[in-house]
């Protein structure tokens, strides 16, 4: 149960498969509420498969099946019985490849809040997105083109435009799997400072596969290999006296 | 000599001579090389490819260009000595008498008549004459060809380039002769609906609301040229038949789309991949059906069915309508858009669909609101392909929607279209110029140029969507 102690994701045993094969193996971790968590690992370690149980987008895969016990807020997200389309807009997503919708920038951002009803008037529509996108730090750059097509902005103004669609739902945690490993180091340090701006009012876990990365941005630091979770705890205590020997490994560059 | 006089022995004989080119020249490379114990500019099969290519080409382009070309010498030289023959035939007759001949020289009939079993006889040796000489010609130039290139073969030849920009020009042609033969195709058309309207306004041509071509033909055809415009010869007025044209097409497209495009979502977002794997090559059979079935389907289950149900409702459906031909044709083109329509479909990227259910859309909003605005392009092209291939049918139309030119646009009359009219013109008895047949030409090139233009805006919308996710 979600306790004063700010824990707003509660991960239980957590297994999933695809089809025979086991991705992965009874993960238990904790979210803390407003902190930025990274999982890093080496590739096919399964950080995607994990980051995709916490918004069920493992349910859009045929294959995929998931077992154990995740509780948002104390509530169980794997029951049958909940809605993923509720869970989403409560747990947004950013994708590793920009993925803007073929609509205009304004749209892009107003399409989550008009499908959620969240919005009732044009006004309040331009208030939302003005908003999301001052939030995602995209607003100076496009304030005077609402209407272009998004699909002709560059690599990472389509990272921000994606983060504000998400935000502009006002999920209370956003997962973001790689979301600089398409872009160049200037948008890739325009999207970390963003990152460390919207821990203030969003749960954040992100996958990386950049070590600075992580350091630079999360407080917790969560280490998977082969679809087990091996080590998890503060950043600091990840990176600088790392417990298991795997983990050092990775992290001084000696796997992945 | 004799035995490779007919086309197949020849070319037989062409490619096993263009092989031992192709064994002497390599084995030549890879001697000489040894000899000089130099290493040859190319692999010693560019060698043998090279001469081969050599012994090859010439060789057929003659004996290609050879057989199409010495036939209509032969024919007109017949010809004249037919006209000698038989002094006061008419032309139509005449070549009566050149398939005869033809026939007798092939001795595919038999006849009594002296003269022609005579004219068969210089026909036959003409023809023989004429592929002893071909294959004379064949093998020379062969032979010329040959000699040439085997004697060019050495190691500091650079085979491998001469191979490949000999490659790359035979690619070259091919394509070329696609386009030249469509291009001829047009022109011809052009030409005849040119004559057309020498002889009939233009105006009234395409804006004329009376169609009846009908009129006793051979008094036509030998004075189409001095005979008064408009007069006598029949109206052709197209617009009427260009209505019926749309109305049929019209009456496809509402059910072929909205039926297409459906299941074409169903089986590309809904479907569970069991169903797909069934339903999607059912489908492509039915688009396999012969055209003609779906004719006799119209004319003879579809027609009398709505005619009977019109009969209940007190309506008067005449035995062969617009409805029935319209109906079963969008029957055909059902599986045409939903085809194509499923392929646009499946080409958006999943990372949208993933993007759009990632911010909590359902099933329905992800296809509505992102995946089919993000596929509208290439839908759009879809459709217009689809539009193109109906007012081109002319199967089903010629069974089943009639040949009473009128201008209306109810659907449960009998109406007759433009590919319907093509065909009636065309077939039968009929002398070649007169102002009737010409017209077919006009309603042909009329055709040919909506379903162009159909087409090439088909090809703009998709290749929008196309630029999309490069
Ligand atoms: N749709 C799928 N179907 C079948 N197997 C899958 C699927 N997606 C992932 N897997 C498998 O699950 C394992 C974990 O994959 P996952 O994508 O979670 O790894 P990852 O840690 O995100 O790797 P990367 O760093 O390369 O993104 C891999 O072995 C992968 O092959
Ligand atoms: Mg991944």
């Amino acid at each position: 149960m979600a306790k004063k102690t700010g824990i707003k994701i509660k991960a239980a045993d957590v297994s999933v498969h695809y089809g025979d094969k086991q991705a992965l193996h009874n993960v238990s971790l904790d979210i803390e509420a407003k902190t930025v968590t990274a999982f890093i690992g080496p590739s096919g370690c399964g950080k995607s498969t994990f980051l995709r149980c916490f918004n069920r987008m493992n349910d859009v895969i045929p294959s995929a099946k998931v077992s154990g016990s995740i509780q948002l807020d104390g509530a169980e997200i794997n029951d049958a019985a909940l809605d993923p389309v509720l869970l989403r807009a409560k747990v947004g997503m950013v994708f590793q490849k920009p993925n803007p919708f073929p609509k205009t920038i304004f749209e892009n951002v107003a399409y989550g809040p008009r499908i959620h009803g969240l919005v009732t008037s044009r006004r309040e529509e331009q208030d939302v997105v003005e908003d999301s996108l001052k939030k995602a730090g995209l607003w100076g750059e496009v304030s005077d083109r609402l209407h272009d097509q998004a699909t002709a902005l560059s690599g990472g103004q389509q990272q921000r435009l994606c983060i504000a669609r998400a935000i502009a739902v006002n999920p209370e945690v956003l997962l973001m799997d790689e979301p600089c490993s398409a872009l160049d180091p200037i948008a890739t340090t325009i999207i970390e400072e963003l990152i460390s701006e919207l821990q203030k009012k969003f749960t954040i876990l992100i996958v990386t596969h950049s070590m600075q990365q992580a350091a630079r941005v999360s407080q917790k630091t969560a280490y998977f290999h082969l679809g087990e979770l091996v080590e998890h705890g503060t950043t600091v205590d990840i990176f600088s006296n790392p417990k298991n020997d795997q983990t050092e490994a990775y992290i001084s560059g000696k796997i992945g | 000599m004799t035995f490779f006089t007919s086309f197949s022995s020849l070319a037989l004989l062409i490619v096993v001579i263009a092989i031992a080119t192709y064994l002497f020249s390599r084995r030549k490379v890879t001697q000489a090389a040894a000899a000089d114990h130099v290493k040859p500019h190319s692999l010693a099969r560019y060698y043998g490819l090279y001469a081969g290519a050599w012994a090859l080409l010439p060789a057929f382009l003659v004996l290609v260009v050879w057989t199409l070309g010495s036939q209509p010498f032969i024919d007109a030289n017949v010809q004249t000595l037919l006209v000698q023959a038989y002094p006061d035939l008419e032309k139509g007759f005449l070549d009566l008498k050149l398939a005869q001949v033809q026939n007798i020289a092939a001795g595919l009939i038999e006849s009594q008549d002296e003269t022609l079993l005579k004219l068969a006889d210089d026909y036959a040796e003409a023809l023989q004459q004429a592929s002893n000489l071909r294959t004379s010609i064949v093998l020379l130039a062969m032979l010329v060809a040959v000699i040439y290139a085997y004697r060019r073969v050495s190691p500091a030849l650079k085979a491998r380039i001469l191979f490949e920009t000999l490659l790359r020009r035979a690619f070259f042609i091919a394509a070329a002769i696609a386009i030249v033969t469509t291009v001829g195709i047009i022109a011809s058309l052009l030409i005849e609906a040119v004559r057309f309207f020498s002889q009939y306004g233009l105006l009234d041509f395409f804006f004329g609301t009376h169609w009846s071509p009908n009129v006793a033909l051979r008094e036509v055809a030998a004075g189409a040229a001095d005979e008064d415009v408009g007069g006598s010869t029949g109206s052709f007025g197209m617009l009427p038949v260009m209505a019926g044209t749309l109305l049929v097409a019209t009456i496809a497209m509402a059910v072929a789309l909205p039926i297409g495009l459906f299941a074409a979502i169903y089986m590309a977002e809904f479907a569970s991949k069991r169903v797909r794997d069934v339903v999607k090559p059912t489908l492509e059979v039915l688009a396999g059906v012969p055209t003609v079935v779906y004719g006799f389907f119209a004319a003879l289950t579809a027609a009398p069915f709505f005619r009977a149900i019109g009969l209940n409702l007190g309506l008067d459906v005449s035995a062969q309508s617009a409805l029935a031909a319209g109906a079963v044709m969008g029957v055909m083109i059902i599986p045409f858009i939903s085809s194509l329509s499923d392929d646009v479909i499946t080409a958006v990227p999943q990372s949208l669909r993933d993007g759009a259910l990632g911010l909590g859309s359902t099933r329905g909003e992800m296809v509505t609101k992102v995946v089919l605005p993000a596929a509208f392009p290439g839908l759009v092209g879809a459709f217009l392909l689809a539009i193109s291939r109906a007012i081109g049918e002319t199967m089903i139309v010629v069974m089943a929607a009639g040949v009473s030119a009128k201008l209306t646009a109810n659907p449960l009359e009998s109406v007759t279209t433009v590919t319907v009219q093509i065909v009636m013109l065309l077939t039968g008895d009929t002398a070649f110029d007169s102002l009737k047949t010409l017209s077919a030409f006009a309603l042909g090139i009329t055709l040919f140029t909506a379903t162009l233009l159909l087409n090439i805006a088909a090809l703009t919308a998709a290749r929008r969507l196309g630029q999309r996710y490069e």
